[in-house]
Order: structure tokens, then sequence, then C-alpha cells
């Protein structure tokens, strides 16, 4: 049986730092229908779960789509480990998800919060080639985590970082580098806003007060992506919705951020417990093979906020 | 039949019903009277020789018994466990007059469960029609279409969403009424008619259904996506975590095995104490999980009474004996919180049953005064479905206005040469049902392209060539002919 005919082959991968990586997988199909905002679902092997990540970039021409993944529960650690070039995925599903609407607006502005940056990306793109003026605003927390500063570079007519110790671009949150944008430009018609809930609900308070229509992309737990489970319900306005099938964006001005970030906890433990359990695995192994354990070591010290995979790339 | 004892078989995936033995199965089928009249096949949606394949088995033909039934269904491991015989065939049985009906689902899943073991499959030659057909969803309507059209030598692709194929069968039906190995087979016996799955292929999305016909060049559609969509009431509380859909449950616990975590990645967590809203036969199912993932207490919460409740007999019959409490005549009116975002309990009210509404159904009227809390981890919402969106998102198919795909009686969408059937267009069914839709969208396909309709017939002679690249020992010996 054919069911599993085409192999999902990564055909290129950088590591950004020591928590994040691209993976450029082969789909020429996908690559095909995919349009910006959309995601898709990836299973890195039979055993394992289905992840939403964000499209960050899809190449016709090459055949293949891009993810950007942050390591920081156990499915994402483990992709970290084990998809090297060369090596394929299980699954790849989509393109998920309504499109976004890239109107006629003129002035946009798109903003990428530290691994939101990726999949803010395929927005600014298709609104610079539309002929809008873009102003590209991104945040990390620090220098060593910047990445696609040039690509971004080439689609934003106006361009400002935003890093939280000011050893890059300006000191502060991306909601500072909003405001700068706000200043400046009265007639912004647009803005995307996508990284982790509390970065997004603090760039839909920023532009409240202005009328801004302002758009969201929300990272909902799901299973299969496709309005069947129901787990990635959000609420948004006075409505129950669907983000796999509706979304995944919204009006940010009506999305109940605090609902959102509580259903993200909701397998907080067994996300820790299987992340735990993995890394005593991996600790074992190294010891078996003679190996440094230390790169697990750091990785189970370092970041470790969100709890499990990350919803969003 | 042998069932596992309730409260042993209650904490374990492995299947509830063994199945008949040879002497089991001898006996049963002794009690058919092969009526003339033959009212079981009138029961049967897709017309089953019901007395000819029982007859069989009573004369210890048992690959005949597995012709029999393959000449209607292609799935007949499967039908035997999850029809719900007793509104169908044995609700019509004259034996059942009397006495118990003949078991005719159990003979159907003895003679299925042999043709899996023996390795039986009745592979039929096909002349090449040189025809492409696209089915989206391999699901029980999806699977019963693709091997009509595959039979007539058209060259069939299924299209999956999922990463593995079978739809409901796959995600929804849990092991312990159907195991995942019987979909496997019944999946790889269409293998063998010469279809193609392909699985991680989200229709709609990945292609459109208009990309279909015009740039991928398939002569006919058929569209049995299933309807999917869960619904939820709307009463307070629904966001908590802890709350989730029966499809979620299932989902995660029979296609993703989470049942089986941390071996494998997907969570579930229902917690100690569950409560199921709904007695249908996904609440069931529902339930029925919740006690094998270890919940201590599971209720089942309903607005009519059990007379009412639409879930099949045995089902409902298993979830009692295997300790699920039945609130009937319970209406759920809000889910209460625990102050950290997860399930406290559930008020709920009591009901009487009022005057009959439009279905005829009496409706349930609150009783004043009677509301009660049962305390739960988690509640499952197991009320229905609606009709998935993406087809509608995507094409420009004419739906109703409650987004399922209008068809006219045979089966045709508003798109020519695209057909549609099952849950997708009548709204959530059982499988056979969907099932009997797919053979019916197949004959109406056959007629658009042209094709005339064939009938099996068994061909001894034949056996000795092999085709499909069919073992030796199965013999493909049905050919087909032109009627």
């Amino acid at each position: 049986m054919s069911a599993h005919d085409p192999a999902y082959e990564i055909v290129k991968r950088e590591d950004f730092s020591d928590v994040t990586y691209l993976l450029e997988v082969h789909h020429p199909e996908m690559a095909r229908a995919a349009r910006p905002g959309q995601f898709v679902i990836v299973m890195s092997h039979p055993k394992g779960e289905r992840i939403p990540l964000t499209l960050a970039d899809f190449d016709a021409g090459r055949g293949t789509i891009t993810l950007v993944v942050q390591a920081v529960g156990k499915t994402t650690r483990e992709m970290q480990r084990d998809l090297q070039v060369g090596s394929s995925v299980y699954a790849l599903i989509g393109p998920m998800g309504e499109p976004s609407h890239i109107g006629p607006a003129k002035k946009v502005v798109c903003v990428g919060g530290g691994l939101g940056v990726a999949p803010v990306y395929p927005q600014a793109r298709a609104y610079h080639e539309r002929g809008a003026y873009v102003i590209g605003v991104i945040g990390f927390r620090n220098k060593d985590l910047v990445f696609w500063e040039d690509k971004f570079r080439a689609v934003c007519d106006e361009f400002i970082v935003c890093s939280d110790d000011g050893s890059v671009g300006m000191k502060g949150l991306v909601t500072a580098g909003i405001e700068v944008a706000l200043s400046r430009h009265a007639d912004i018609e647009q803005l995307i806003a996508i990284g982790p809930p509390i970065m997004m609900r603090g760039c839909a308070e920023v532009t409240r007060p202005h009328k801004t229509p302002t758009i969201v992309s929300l990272n909902p737990i799901m299973v299969d992506g496709t309005g069947m489970c129901g787990g990635c319900r959000v609420k948004v306005g006075d409505r129950i919705r669907f983000a796999c099938v509706e979304g995944p964006e919204f009006d940010a001005h009506q999305v109940d951020f605090e609902d959102l970030m509580f259903r993200l906890q909701r397998f907080k433990p067994e996300e820790k417990a299987a992340l735990e359990r993995w890394q005593q695995g991996c600790r074992m192994e190294a010891e078996v093979h003679g190996g440094s354990s230390a790169r697990m070591e750091a990785e189970a010290h370092g970041r470790s906020s969100g709890g499990g995979a990350p919803r969003w790339s | 039949m042998t069932e596992r004892a309730p409260l042993e078989r209650a904490r374990t995936f492995d299947e509830v019903a063994c199945g008949y033995t040879l002497e089991e199965a001898l006996r049963e089928s002794e009690r058919c009277l092969r009526c003339p009249d033959e009212p079981c096949i009138r029961g049967c949606p897709v017309g089953i020789d019901i007395p000819g394949f029982i007859a069989r088995i009573g004369e210890t033909d048992l690959r005949g018994a597995y012709d029999v039934l393959t000449d209607t269904t292609l799935l007949p491991a499967v039908c035997g466990r999850v029809c719900p015989q007793e509104t169908q065939c044995e609700g019509l049985c004259t034996v059942g007059d009397t006495l118990e009906p003949v078991a005719v689902g159990r003979l159907e899943r003895f003679v299925g469960d042999m043709a899996i073991k023996e390795g039986w499959s009745s592979i039929p030659f096909i002349e090449p029609s040189g025809l492409k057909v696209a089915v989206v969803g391999s699901g029980p309507a999806g699977m019963a279409c693709a091997a009509d059209m595959a039979k007539v030598g058209c060259n069939v692709t299924v299209f999956e969403a999922f990463q593995q194929p079978g739809g409901v069968l796959r995600y929804g039906i849990p092991d312990f009424r159907l195991p995942n190995d019987v979909v496997d087979e019944e999946v790889e016996k269409l293998a063998r008619l010469g279809i193609t799955f392909r699985c991680n292929t989200l229709v709609g999305r990945l292609f459109t259904i208009e990309q279909m016909v015009t740039e991928m060049r398939f002569d006919v559609v058929f569209i049995g996506v299933g309807a999917g969509t869960p619904t939820f009431t709307g009463i307070p509380g629904e966001s908590l975590n802890g709350v989730l859909s029966a499809n979620e449950l299932l989902t995660r616990c029979n296609l993703m095995r989470a049942r089986d975590f941390p071996e494998y990645d997907t969570p579930i967590a229902v917690g100690r104490r569950v409560v199921v809203i709904g007695a249908g036969n996904t609440a069931m199912d529902a339930l029925r999980v919740c006690l094998r993932l270890g919940a201590e207490s599971v209720s089942c919460v309903y607005r009519r009474g059990r007379a009412e409740a639409p879930a099949r007999g045995e089902e409902l019959h298993h979830a009692e004996q295997e300790g699920v409490r039945f609130e009937w005549l319970t209406d759920p009116i809000e889910i209460l919180g625990d102050g950290k975002h997860g399930v406290r309990a559930i008020r709920c009210r009591r009901m009487e049953l009022g005057e009959a509404d439009a279905t005829g159904r009496r409706r349930p009227v609150a009783v004043g005064d009677s509301d009660f809390e049962i305390e739960c981890d988690s509640v499952v919402f197991a009320i229905g479905t609606n009709a998935n969106p993406i087809i509608g998102q995507t094409s420009k198919l004419a739906l109703d206005e409650r987004g399922y795909i209008k068809v006219d009686e045979d089966l045709a969408t508003s798109m020519a040469g695209v057909f549609a059937g099952g849950d997708i267009v009548t709204g959530a069914a059982t499988v056979i049902e969907a099932m009997g839709a797919g053979r019916r969208a197949a004959r109406a396909m056959k007629r658009y392209l042209g094709l005339r309709d064939t009938d099996g017939v068994y061909d001894e002679a034949a056996s000795g060539e092999a085709l499909f690249g069919i073992a030796d020992g199965q013999r493909n010996h049905a050919r087909l002919v032109l009627v």
C-alpha cells in the first residue's frame, strides 16, 4: 500500500541559535498551494504527535516549504536532534487554515516577535509585491537570537529591530517599535502581529486607541488541524471559533488572549513529564555511548517557558 | 458469542466481543429459517444476500460464505462489528418475532475474520477502463465507492487527510469495538484491487476539487469527507481546560494512541471523574474509552430517557455492564471551574418527557427546582457534528443552509462529474449507511462515465492466474461480466 509514498525530505537546515532552527522540506505540491498565513501539521515519526507550525516561507520554484521551529518541548527537541538534511518527516499535512487576506492597504506594519518573525515574513513579502509601503518591526530578546534581518530588509520600506536588552536595534519590546511606527505615520491601514500570545495581546492594546485594523495569528493546541477535534477553539468577540479552519488569523481587538493563554496550559503536566522522560533517556544514551551529555544538560536548563511544543513557528 | 468479563475488559483496549468459534457459528446458522420473502435483506442498507451467506456457513463452506458477502460488502469484518443490526437485518428477522433474532452481525464478523486469518480475498479480473477516479476521504463511504469503481476497471486514488487511511473506522471507533488491525486488513484488500491511497492530503487546501477535475484530469470525483466538526451546546464553562469533544478524545486515543502515552507522544488527560454529554454511539465509545484510560467514575448525562437514546442497544448494554453511570433525563446547564481554568463539576437539571416534537420524539421539559452538581475533572461533548467547512471554503459546490453538500437523487453535486455521499451530505449517520451512499454514488458515477454496470461471477477455473501481485494461495477467482 502506498499510503506513505512521498518522502517529505529535509533539503536544508539552518540553526539560528541553540534553540531555534529552520527546516526546508521538499513538497512541491504544497509549495505551489501555500499562501501567507497558512500552517502545516508535522509528525516527525510514527509515534510522534501532530504539531502545527505556521509556514515561514514557500518556494514553488524549489518545490519546498520552510518552517522555523523552537526547541522547547520533547517533540521539538527530538526534531532538533533528528531532523538533519537528507532525513524525512513521517507526515506533513497542509497547507491548512484560511490564507491571510492581503488587502488593498497601502501602508502596513508587519510585526514579528521571537519565533513569530518567521511566519510574518510571507505577509510582509506579499504586501511588498502588491506595492504597499511595508514597515517591518521585529523583536528578539538579544542580538544572538536575531535571524532573517536581511530577508526582511529586502521587502520592507522601513525596518525596526527591537531587543529586550538593547544589544541590537532599539531597546524595548515590539510594542515600543509599533509606537515609533505609529508616531511617524498617521496613515497606517493594517497591522499584522505574530508571536507569543502575550506579545500579540500587547500589540492589540497599542493599536486599539488608534483603531488600526490589527490581525494576529493564533496558536492554540490542536490535533487534526482540519476542524474535526475542536481543541483549537478560541474566543473571538462573543463567538467561539475553530482556529484551524476559521483562522488562524483573527481581529486582534476581538480576541480573548487570556482564554488562549489558559488553554495553552492544558497539557502542561504531560508535556513536562514527556520532556523529563526524554531527557533522562538522552542522558542515559549519552553515557552508554560515552558521548558528552553537556548539550542535553544545557538544553534542560535553557528556555523552558511555553510548556510543550510551540504551536507556531 | 463469548465476551470478556465487564470489569476485566473495562480496563483494557482489547476487543470486548471475542467472536464465534466454528461450532457456535454453525449452531447459530441453523437458526435461520430461509424465509422466502427475505425480510433481513430489505433491512440491509447495501442489500447483502443474508440467507445466502448463512446457508453457506451451514454447509461449512466458509469461503463460499465470504464470496457471497463480498458480492455486496467489501468490509464484512468491519460491518459485522459496527452495524446497528437490531434496527436493520436483525430487526426484521422472522425468528426475532418470538425468539432472539438470528445473530447476522456476529455471523458476518465470523466470516470476515476467517477471511483475514486465511488470507482470502475476492479479487476480480479487471479490464482497465482508462478512466481516472478520485475519492476524497478514506472512511466507509469513500472505501465503498472506491471499491465499486475499481471493480469496473477505473484507476482509483483515495485521498486522506490523516496519516493513515480508514476515516472514522480509524480515528473514531475504538479498538475494543473495531481493532485497527481489522481496518488495516480491509484497507489492504482495497489496495489489492489496485486502489491507491494517498494519505496526508488535505483536499481543498493542497488542491481544490476544481483542480482535480481541470488540472489533475480526474474523470469523476467522489467526496466522502464525513461531517466531523464537533458541536458544543454553548453552556457557560465550555472553554475550561478539561472540556473537550468526543472527536478529540477519540482521535487522540485511537489514531494518535494517546492511551499509550508516553510511549506515543500525544497526551490525553481525562482525570479521575468524567462526564460525557450525549447518548449516541459516539458517546458510548467516549464513556468506555474513559474507563479504559483509568477514570474511576464515568457518567453519561442525557436529556431524554434510555428508550430515546440513539446508541445501538449492544453499546448501551456494554457501557452499563462496564460500570458507566447513567443520568437519564438530565440536562447540563453549566460547567463549573476550579479557579485554575480546570473543571470542578457540572451543574445539571432533571427533565421529564412532555409532548412529542416535530421528529415524533417526546420533548424533555425541565423539572422545577431540580438542579444538582456532578463533580468531575473532564466533560466530553458527544452531541453530534456539523458539516466540515473546508470543501465549502475552497470550492464553488452548492451547499445547503447547514453547510452540507447539495446533491440530487444520483448524489451528483452542482459541479459536473463531482458526486458526494455519506455524512457530508446527510449529516452524521452510521458506517453502513455511509457505505450504502458510497455504493449508490458509484452506480451513478458509472452511468455518468458511460460504464455499463458489472456483476461478479465466481469462476474456480480461473484461479490459477494471479493478478495485482496476489500470492498463489489467494485465489482471485471472480470474473466480471457485463450485465
